[in-house]
């Protein structure tokens, strides 16, 4: 009987088991694997070498690209949370009626019904030298020539990963906030904090599960992004997913799978640097 | 006799739209009472006690508290304190944080409201699990350190929404001793909401029944079960019979009623036994009467649902309902 118990169970954890394992494991196995092998301009030779980690290592590039990734990643984070944070306030503490609150959650998801690469293109138009923006600032009189730095710069990376990836950080907020006893806010109320005290000493403590879930989300997205960085900066900024891509398409496998490799670990200590300060086991 | 200290309530309304929650209420509680507004759900108490608190809007009227209308006063600056129903603990702060988070809202320092709520929880028993979280708590210990975060404040008043509803039936009893003694050693008023009529009976000075958004009676405990003013205050206290006789409402108590060997003849419906006595229900005509017959007299001659009994009172003990 028990043994009949043992093997149902591993049957039942069998079938998500194999997925992962064919589809995570196995390939991040690969990636490992090919990232000890030497590689010249024309041939991939399998053996173990570290040479490609020496040379990442070694040159100063890597360290401005990460630096650069890091970059975007922290500033993505920190305006994905304060607009992602006011728009789940918003919707969680001022909307009272249900319905109202589950229409604007469905709105807000609209953009997602057409795909990255599409809502970041749309930018162009309007960002770039002739641009709506451009246009409609010179016609107000604001400025008197085209700003330059709307497109193809950090600014417009940054945009881009704003507009991408804030939803990743209402939605788990948000979810969070409805978890929050509204009595607690009553209760804050009556011990005479003010509007502004409750936010800080009650629902920021209280929603740090969420915001931490959605920082997962922003920062290993912003950080794993290559497509983003390639098209709103025109090719002229970096980050480690574009020397990963640029590797990849000279053919340099091993090189590129030390970087994915490299890469994976950093945002693997970030993200278990993040758990140590908060338990997020509750929301999951 | 007033002072100033008292808590008054003039022509207090509270509407949604077009419905009154509380409608129009006058009442004065007198300082340092153990009051209890009883009532079914939906009567207005707790709507009553939130507006006191701060935590509802009054649509008409005046709460007044030393001298003043504390009406458009916010919740903190009223001399009053609110217990909430689920004690409303900060899940992510310790007891002694949650004690002093009032002191914490005002700006004193960490020794000063540390001491405070030291003292606060010495008073409710509470100060050798200060450390822990309210998670870590039984409910029991929740409710007290609800308390002391709500008397940190040195309220003149401290209102409890339903304290003891999220207690099992033996802790309930305790716990409303110890409200009781708490009440006696602070001098404060206390007010109850509860729809527990035993609770009610048990604890207060003055009970205030509520129905349909207005104070259908109050008065001293005894003076409310013995005399009810209404059919809905004798049917909610419970243990009255409501009968009608010669065009008049009458309310008679279930425990003077008597299965008699002469008398008004009736119908045993129920018989339950309760303990100390067994309730027995009977149809005389159209009404249903309830007696709490005394144990040794009914088991020395029980009798069956079915069986035909006669029932007696004495008919000075009926009491004329005035609706």
């Amino acid at each position: 009987m028990l043994k009949n118990r043992h093997v149902t169970g591993w049957l039942q954890a069998a079938p998500l088991s194999l997925v992962l394992i064919g589809f995570l494991i196995l390939p991040i196995v690969a990636i490992v694997i090919v990232s000890f092998w030497r590689a010249t301009e024309f041939s991939i030779i399998p053996a173990f070498t570290l040479e490609n980690y020496q040379f990442l290592f070694g040159s100063p590039v890597t360290y401005k690209v990460f630096l650069a990734t890091f970059k975007y990643a922290a500033i993505t984070w920190a305006l994905t949370l304060l607009i992602g944070f006011t728009a789940a306030y918003y919707l969680a503490f001022h909307i009272r009626s249900q319905t109202v609150q589950i229409a604007l959650f469905l709105l807000c998801t609209i953009p997602f019904w057409t795909s990255n690469i599409i809502r970041m293109i749309s930018w162009i138009p309007f960002l770039g030298r002739n641009g709506i923006a451009n246009s409609t600032l010179i016609d107000m009189g604001v400025i008197d020539e085209p700003l330059e730095w709307l497109l193809y710069s950090d600014f417009s990376v940054i945009l881009a990963f704003v507009h991408l990836y804030t939803l990743f950080m209402v939605v788990p907020i948000f979810n969070t906030m409805m978890r929050i006893d509204r009595s607690l806010i009553e209760a804050a109320y009556d011990n005479g904090a003010s509007g502004f005290q409750t936010l800080v000493h009650v629902i920021v403590p209280l929603t740090k599960p969420g915001i931490m879930i959605g920082t997962i989300f922003v920062l290993t997205l912003a950080m794993g992004d290559f497509i983003t960085v390639r098209f709103m900066s025109g090719s002229q900024k970096a980050n480690v997913g574009r020397l990963i891509s640029n590797d990849i398409a000279l053919l340099q496998y091993p090189s590129a799978a030390a970087t994915a490799v490299v890469l994976l670990c950093t945002v693997l200590i970030v993200i278990g640097i993040l758990l140590r300060f908060v338990d997020i086991r509750k929301e999951l | 006799m007033r002072t100033e200290d008292d808590l008054e309530l003039v022509h207090l309304t509270k509407r949604y739209g077009d419905t009154a929650a509380v409608r129009d209420i006058n009442h004065v509680f007198n300082n340092g009472t153990y009051v209890c507004l009883l009532g079914p759900s939906g009567c207005g108490k707790s709507t009553t006690l939130r507006m006191i608190a701060g935590h509802e809007s009054v649509s008409e009227g005046a709460i007044l508290l030393k001298g003043q209308n504390i009406a458009p006063l916010p919740p903190a600056r009223r001399g009053t304190a609110m217990m909430f129903q689920s004690y409303a603990l900060f899940p992510h702060l310790s007891v002694r944080d949650n004690v002093a988070f009032s002191l914490r809202m005002k700006g004193e320092d960490k020794p000063a409201r540390h001491r405070a709520a030291d003292e606060m929880l010495e008073l409710v028993d509470m100060s050798h699990l200060a450390q822990r979280l309210p998670a870590q708590l039984s409910g029991g210990q929740q409710q007290r350190v609800a308390l002391a975060r709500a008397l940190v404040t040195k309220p003149r008043v401290l209102l409890l929404d339903e304290p003891l509803s999220a207690l099992d039936p033996f802790l309930r009893i305790r716990v409303r001793a110890e409200l009781k003694r708490l009440q006696r050693e602070l001098g404060i008023t206390f007010i109850h909401v509860t729809h527990g009529q035993d609770e009610a009976l048990a604890l207060a000075d003055q009970i205030v029944v509520m129905n349909n958004a207005v104070i259908e009676q109050a008065g001293h405990p005894r003076d409310v079960f013995a005399a009810p003013r209404t059919e809905f205050v004798a049917r909610f206290m419970g243990g009255h019979n409501v009968l009608s006789l010669n065009g008049s409402r009458y309310a008679l108590r279930a425990d003077e009623v008597r299965l008699a060997p002469q008398g008004h003849a009736a119908v045993v419906r129920t018989v339950e036994y309760q303990g100390h006595h067994v309730a027995v229900t009977a149809t005389m005509g159209e009404e249903e009467i309830l007696a709490y017959v005394p144990e040794e007299s009914f088991f020395s001659d029980p009798k069956s649902p079915g069986d035909a009994v006669s029932l007696a009172w004495e008919e000075g003990r009926l009491h004329r309902l005035e609706a």
